[in-house]
């Protein structure tokens, strides 16, 4: 499922359509959006370079890691970022996004000795992060410098939606993702976001904005809820092993498919099962007690042969059912009834019946005397 | 006994190993406290251990909370001179107790505030031996007070924060951070608190007992060690959880229910 993400990002947009989009949504309680995301750009990277997707280049915006950082990743997937024939692009939005180096630069009081920037080629710093449309523009140049004017398309990835959305409004933020994604040279875009962080209506726009949203969510949810409740701690070492991973996919015409998976983070890797091997797990966690609490076959049978008193036989007589309201000559009727009935379930060897004996003479049979006829109201 | 008796807080922060490389290298650690159980201890622990003397470390301290003369004092008492290691140029203290930010967003100039600060961090470390600048601890005591001296701009403090987060990753500094948590627990999104977590490589929380006060027990401390290696995809979530007393020169940790 994993892998049909992965491909829908591969295959870009369909010519007068949007870009497919994808959020990945993460919480403090399950962490492992950024594992995701660096899996899918990782994947989508690979497809890039073997020539086999839409998109001829990745912009990558890094805002909460360094480019360097994404170098090594790439290069521990087999891919040379440096000599890919410049097919990956990082805008650096970490190194320095409000321009505090150069003003202090400017102040005097600074020397200029940024490693990270040149080190790295391939990377651009953006000193301006607040304005979004100059980000828009930075990222389109990016992308056209990487594949050139024509048909040719590119893909971008944004490592954090949160940190563009502590710099800027909601509605800008949203306004630079839908016009990256309604760009036409765009072929697929992906964001991550920490959900918890915002209001749950900023996730809201930004799943609006995205044909795909895959998001983690724990196992085992804290029985009380409560943060940092420390009773349950193996419960949170759990859950940091591995969560749910939950995929809403938005088909063109409005159906929405919804799957789910299980995440496990490994010091391999990350990896990806499916949930029924959960749930077979869970079924075996039915409390062991010593008693059955299941029923036989037989005990199935048995207990549906059992004609309850009241219940309509279905033998196509009218359903008799005293309500204490019969007069005197229906009540004669009422027991030849009652006779026919008796035979019938004599003969029914198969059915069971129930029988009743009072236990003593205190106990007076149920009649329609009024039981508090001896109260002067 | 003073090595034994921090063994586990040591083991969960992985300093137990080797003190050179600096374990935490590169890395960010959050701890959080309650007004009932402060934290602070495990600063001074942390403080300590990187100014051991068969280190190369150098620390920066940065005070919102505290004079020199208070952290002098408490690290003369676990055995360490904070006076004779700031003449060796191993420890560098900030008194930001007066730090006043200008308010708004255009009173932000090089010259006053945090960017100021962050430039005063930057030429101290660029200013240092090639061996040490590898091995630099930032330690803020504390963020609460930071964000005051921001305005209450937490947005301002947490620009600072990725500007010190820049550091980890040129210079493979360590940042240590103290946090309050309870300040938090009236808004139904503790953004702030949530922001750090999620920037933790190493999360560490100082709580009182459930079962309230004890005589003998001053609170438990989780270690959630992220150790998450990225770059492979890999995560070696580690979580520990010990009850500790401070004493006047040593912190006592061990596991619940095993002190006598």
């Amino acid at each position: 499922m994993a892998e049909s993400i992965c491909r829908a990002l591969r295959d870009g947009a369909l010519e007068g359509e949007h870009a497919p989009a994808l959020t990945i949504k993460d919480s403090i309680a399950s962490p492992f959006g950024f594992h995701v995301f660096c899996h899918v750009l990782s994947q989508l990277s690979s497809f890039i370079l073997a020539g086999k997707s839409q998109s001829g280049g990745l912009v990558v915006v890094s805002f909460s890691r360094s480019p360097s950082f994404y170098l090594e990743l790439l290069k521990n997937k087999g891919i040379d970022v440096v000599s890919s024939d410049k097919r990956i692009q990082i805008l650096d939005c970490y190194s320095d996004p409000l321009g505090w180096k150069d003003r202090l630069i400017e102040a005097g009081n600074f020397t200029a000795l940024s490693h990270e920037a040149s080190n790295s080629s391939t990377a651009n710093v953006l000193k301006d992060v607040k304005h979004m449309d100059k980000l828009y523009n930075s990222i389109v140049e990016r992308g056209k410098g990487l594949i050139g004017g024509g048909k040719n398309r590119f893909s971008v990835a944004i490592d954090s939606v949160d940190e563009m959305s502590r710099h800027a409004s909601t509605s800008s933020v949203a306004g630079l993702l839908s016009n990256l994604r309604s760009h036409d040279q765009v072929s697929s875009i992906f964001w991550l976001l920490h959900s918890d962080l915002h209001e749950a209506r900023v996730a809201a726009v930004l799943e609006y904005l995205s044909s795909m949203v895959t998001s983690l969510e724990p196992l085992h949810q804290p029985a009380n809820g409560h943060r940092g409740d420390l009773e349950n701690l193996s419960l949170i070492e759990h859950n940091l092993k591995k969560g749910k991973f939950h995929v809403r996919i938005k088909r063109r015409n409005g159906r929405v498919r919804v799957m789910s998976e299980e995440v496990h983070i490994e010091q391999s890797g990350i990896s990806f099962t499916s949930l029924s091997s959960e749930g077979a797990i869970n079924q075996g966690l039915v409390p062991k007690v010593q008693f059955s609490l299941e029923l036989s076959e037989k005990e199935r049978i048995d207990r549906a042969n059992v004609v309850l008193p009241f219940e309509h036989q279905g033998n196509g007589k009218p359903i008799q059912i005293y309500d204490g309201r019969r007069s005197l000559a229906d009540s004669k009727h009422e027991r030849q009834v009652a006779a026919t009935e008796k035979v019938q379930t004599n003969e029914d060897s198969g059915g069971g019946e129930i029988i009743y004996f009072r236990d003593s003479d205190d106990e007076m049979p149920d009649s329609d005397e009024d039981p508090d006829d001896d109260l002067d109201i | 006994m003073n090595q034994r008796s921090s063994n586990l807080l040591d083991e969960a922060l992985g300093l137990d190993q080797s003190i050179e490389p600096w374990p935490l290298r590169g890395r960010i650690v959050a701890i959080e406290d309650q007004v009932e159980t402060s934290g602070s201890f495990v600063l001074h622990h942390i403080l300590k251990r990187s100014l051991s003397p068969n280190s190369s470390n150098v620390s920066i301290l940065i005070a919102f909370s505290q004079p020199f003369s208070h952290y002098d004092r408490v690290l003369r008492k676990l055995g360490c001179n904070l006076v004779t290691q700031r003449d060796n140029n191993r420890f560098f203290f900030f008194d930001m107790l007066m730090l006043q930010c200008p308010g708004g967003d255009e009173g932000i100039s090089p010259e006053c505030g945090l960017i100021a600060l962050y430039g005063k961090i930057y030429k101290t470390i660029v200013a240092l031996p090639e061996v040490s600048s590898k091995n630099v601890t930032i330690i803020i005591d504390d963020l609460s007070l930071m964000e005051v001296a921001a305005n209450g701009s937490s947005d301002y403090v947490l620009d600072f924060m990725h500007y010190c987060r820049t550091l980890t990753t040129e210079f493979d500094c360590s940042l240590i951070a103290l946090n309050h948590e309870d300040i938090y627990s009236s808004a139904d999104r503790p953004t702030f608190l949530l922001q750090m977590e999620y920037l933790a490589d190493i999360l560490i929380k100082a709580e009182p007992l459930a079962t309230g006060l004890a005589s003998d027990v001053h609170g438990q401390l989780t270690v959630l060690n992220k150790g998450m290696n990225y770059r492979q995809g890999s995560s070696r979530n580690k979580i520990s959880n010990f009850h500790f007393k401070v004493k006047e020169n040593v912190v006592e940790c061990f596991y619940p229910g095993s002190q006598g």
